[in-house]
């Protein structure tokens, strides 16, 4: 199981992406940032970085404005 | 002759909370809507030392949310908050790094910094200084502000973390929908708080 923004939970498959995981979540936003088990994961590592099984993954919203 | 210790301005404030933020130095990555009101509210707070990175310059549109006045419009705004922030407090330390930030000189810029405040208009930006930041010090925190526009809803408005990042702001606003000076300074105070309590939190181990 994964779980994700410290609510949403997700079936763990084997080999699965960060990638996979927005696919599945239907994050839209275009612009995020993702952490697993705290850990931030940079964009390009997205369709690479696999994920264990019971990781806490955490997708933030980035939007303009400062 | 004896300098002024000038520590009576903290006199009121959390019983050692003072000692802890002395000793520290936060980094201000932007000096605008964000950068600009967290810096006042860590200087009020006791902070020692801030490091402020910034290349622009003061002008009138930003007066709606960033504390400046307008005998600041055209100065350097790193130089003229780093002027408000010693009226303050005139034993503080600002590093000033008049300089356009990106991805490789954050280490660099920062490195003397405890924890980093990110106060970036582009969420791009935002993305690549969060990714840098992680990589070089992945043990230090970077506090971040995200969905501060509009009006209104501050119910809205939380922090949302993982390991060493800390997203402060509804995550959904954005800038298209224009910036109200409470809301943004809700957010950077928010930042402030965060960066407050990490600080005390790791001062006391």
């Amino acid at each position: 199981m994964i779980i994700v923004n410290n609510r949403d939970k997700l079936e763990w498959e084997k080999g699965m992406t960060v990638q996979n995981v927005l696919d599945k979540m239907r994050y839209n936003y275009s612009l995020i940032t993702v952490t697993v088990d705290g850990k931030l994961i940079p964009a390009n590592e997205y369709d690479s970085y696999t994920l264990e099984d019971n990781s806490d993954v955490n997708v933030f919203h980035l939007a303009h404005g400062g | 002759m004896k300098k002024k210790d000038h520590l009576s301005i903290f006199k009121r404030n959390v019983p050692h909370s003072t000692a802890i933020l002395q000793k520290s130095t936060v980094g201000i990555a932007g000096c605008g809507g964000l950068g600009s009101n967290a810096a006042v509210a860590l200087t009020r707070a006791g902070i020692g030392g801030l490091i402020l990175a910034d290349y622009d310059r003061v002008e009138e549109s930003n007066l709606n949310r960033q504390h400046y006045f307008q005998k600041d419009i055209g100065k350097i705004k790193v130089d003229a908050l780093a002027e408000h922030l010693r009226a303050i407090n005139p034993n503080i330390i600002i590093n000033p790094a008049v300089i356009k930030l990106s991805p490789e000189k954050i280490a660099e810029v920062f490195k003397e910094a405890d924890l980093l405040i990110e106060g970036f208009d582009k969420a791009e930006s935002k993305r690549w200084l969060i990714e840098s930041w992680s990589s070089a010090y992945p043990d230090r925190a970077i506090i971040c502000g995200s969905g501060l526009a509009g009006i209104g809803r501050t119910n809205s408005l939380k922090v949302h973390s993982s390991g060493n990042v800390y997203i402060c702001g509804d995550e959904e606003s954005n800038s298209s929908m224009g910036l109200c000076s409470s809301r943004v300074s809700i957010v950077a105070c928010m930042q402030a708080n965060v960066a407050i309590e990490l600080l005390n939190r790791s001062g006391e181990k």
